[in-house]
């Protein structure tokens, strides 16, 4: 407790303490665990059937898998536009700036029904991948664009200040040093970066686990194939089955928590080799 | 300013309050998605009645949305002083899963408090390429049909209920014919969306299939606002009777005290007036006057009932849409 006392500018950590306890019980805990009291209604064996059917496990197969692959586009695009945004100027950089944040402002239902007017087989984009059988909209691959186009931000806005903070004339040093253009990005650049693009990408991959309104109209919705979880919430909710849609939910949070977790020792990881 | 002047300023301010004392009423009318043209037309013209018989001005807010995601914000506490939703069955959930309307809620109003009905028809591109005439003709593999996935959406259980009534028509009752009938049906469906507005923007607007099932109203809207020169209509030889029904919500209106304008709301829907609006939003009237004089507007089909061939809402969303039901089972066969 000291240790704490010692390290604080500001005064009033127990009263602070207090407050973030009790926001966080108000914003987050109650209704997360108001989530698991009412999944908890169907008992542990309950919870296992909901959980294990064939079409709960396919749709959480399609959501964790679409989102993953969605976050790993975000991350290597989301680096690009980063690095561009931070590095260089150009006419027009500040709009694209705030271009990147639009995914964020959009309804998502507006954003899924734009993409799937674009990437339908009649649609600008989409007769081009016709011409070529290649189907976007209302497949799995409608998901990862919806997925991408709203995670696209989380990326480019961890990465961006953290890249801002790495000097241009480490890099000049390092290259009269004798480092190659490779060498400095593999082992200046990167490394400072890399907690930054780690979060970014987590936060993108958790977004997309949860993302419903952009998808539904992108995906076609086929059981199976491109069902996503959420839906199967939705489709519960409809039949008043409240247990299960919260025990579906249940299990895509502990499954994100998992994840997450995941990523954040590995960040601390890293962190910590890289002080070294 | 003298004791008499300022009676006399109180006496008429005391007039002038009291000739705009009309009461003014707020009504809340929780819908479904397709009747947002109907009730703009109707809540006008029952404000109209209102007042001119008892000098009240009541203003009707309406809510659109899913019918069972609708049924459910009443649930959990929208003040909604009357449902008027897309399937008994909903309403059925006001009486079980809370206690805002009674049990017997159906058996209040006529027609099993359905004051319109609308059915299911196709709607085929323009000349009607592929041929479609009935419902057997949506189960040829060359043949893509749009419908809402029945899990998530009100109006495409009424679909799925008409194909297999067809099916069952067709081969003597059986049972397993049915389901076999339907299921090819479903393998030619490519998107299954989540709600009937939803199917409808991907067959008008992605251009998606080659028949899109839908409420008899969204599809005569859907030839009106987008051009007759696009789409036909095409009235297959046997659907089901869709009764879309209307309660109060008791527990809402005996707190609000709004009971009496909002029985009369739903009443004059049953009025020639009612009737002629819901006729000219493309519901079907059950006045038989006015059903006579829109006669012309509906095809004649053969209308079955889901009471006589499902055995009621609660029974058929047991067997084919709850969880494992048999919707569940055709899917899972592939």
């Amino acid at each position: 407790m000291s240790q704490f006392r010692a390290h604080s500018v500001l005064p009033g950590f127990n009263l602070a303490l207090g407050f973030t306890l009790l926001y966080l019980s108000l914003i987050v805990l109650i209704p997360l665990s108001a989530l698991f009291v009412k999944s908890a209604t169907l008992g542990l064996g309950g919870f296992w059937h909901v959980v294990t059917g064939d079409r709960v496990l396919a749709s959480l197969r399609v959501t964790f898998f679409t989102s993953f692959v969605a976050a790993v586009i975000n991350a290597f695009f989301g680096l690009i536009v980063a690095w561009v945004l931070v590095r260089y100027t150009f006419p027009g950089k500040r709009i694209v700036d705030a271009l990147v944040d639009l995914p964020f402002a959009l309804p998502t239902a507006v954003a899924g029904i734009t993409l799937a007017t674009l990437y339908a087989p009649n649609g600008w984009l989409g007769q081009y991948f016709t011409a070529h059988d290649i189907k976007v909209a209302y497949t799995p691959l409608g998901i990862v664009v919806a997925l991408t186009f709203i995670g696209l931000p989380f990326v480019v806005r961890t990465v961006q200040p953290v890249l801002a903070d790495v000097e241009a004339e480490v890099e000049e040093a390092a290259a009269s040093l004798g480092a190659g253009r490779w060498d400095v990005f593999q082992r200046v650049i990167f490394p400072a970066i890399y907690p930054a693009l780690l979060t970014g990408f987590a936060l993108a991959f958790a977004r997309a686990i949860g993302e419903y309104g952009s998808v539904i109209f992108i995906a076609g919705n086929m059981p199976y194939i491109s069902e996503i979880a959420p839906l199967l919430i939705v489709a519960k909710l409809e039949q008043y089955d409240y247990a299960g849609a919260t025990t579906i939910a249940v299990a895509m949070l502990l499954l994100s928590f998992a994840l997450l977790l995941a990523i954040n020792i590995l960040q601390w990881w890293s962190s910590r080799r890289g002080t070294r | 300013m003298n004791r008499s002047t300022l009676t006399a300023l109180t006496l008429i301010a005391a007039l002038f309050s009291g000739a705009s004392h009309a009461a003014e009423i707020k009504l809340l009318n929780v819908s479904y998605d397709p009747t947002r043209e109907l009730y703009q037309d109707y809540n006008a013209a029952f404000a109209k009645y209102w007042k001119a018989k008892t000098g009240d001005d009541v203003i009707i807010s309406a809510s659109h949305g899913g019918s069972g995601k609708q049924a459910r914000a009443i649930i959990d506490g929208l003040e909604a002083d009357v449902a008027t939703l897309a399937l008994a069955a909903d309403i059925d959930a006001l009486a079980t899963k809370s206690d805002l309307v009674p049990a017997n809620w159906q058996t209040r109003l006529k027609h099993n408090s359905s004051p319109y009905t609308s059915t299911i028809v196709f709607l085929v591109r323009k000349g009607n390429p592929k041929n479609i005439k009935d419902w057997n003709d949506l189960v040829k593999p060359s043949v893509a049909v749009i419908t809402p996935n029945p899990k998530t959406s009100g109006g495409a259980r009424w679909n799925y209920l008409a194909a297999w009534g067809y099916a069952l028509k067709h081969n003597s009752n059986d049972q397993a014919k049915a389901q076999e009938f339907v299921s090819k049906l479903y393998a030619n469906v490519p998107v299954l969306d989540s709600g009937a507005r939803g199917s409808t923007t991907t067959f008008v607007e992605r251009g998606i299939g080659d028949v899109l099932l839908a409420w008899e109203n969204e599809a005569f809207l859907a030839v009106k606002e987008l051009g007759p020169d696009k789409f036909d209509i095409v009235a297959p030889s046997l659907s089901i009777l869709a009764e879309p029904p209307v309660s109060v919500v008791d527990k809402n209106v005996d707190k609000h005290g709004t009971r009496k304008v909002a029985e009369a709301y739903l009443e004059y829907l049953y009025s020639p007036e009612g009737q002629e609006i819901a006729a000219n939003n493309f519901y079907r009237p059950t006045d038989e006057k006015v059903a006579k004089k829109y006669a012309k507007q509906f095809p004649k089909l053969n209308l079955i009932t889901i009471d006589e061939v499902f055995g009621g809402w609660t029974k058929a969303q047991k067997t084919h849409f709850a969880d494992g039901g048999v919707f569940d089972q055709i899917y899972a066969k592939k």
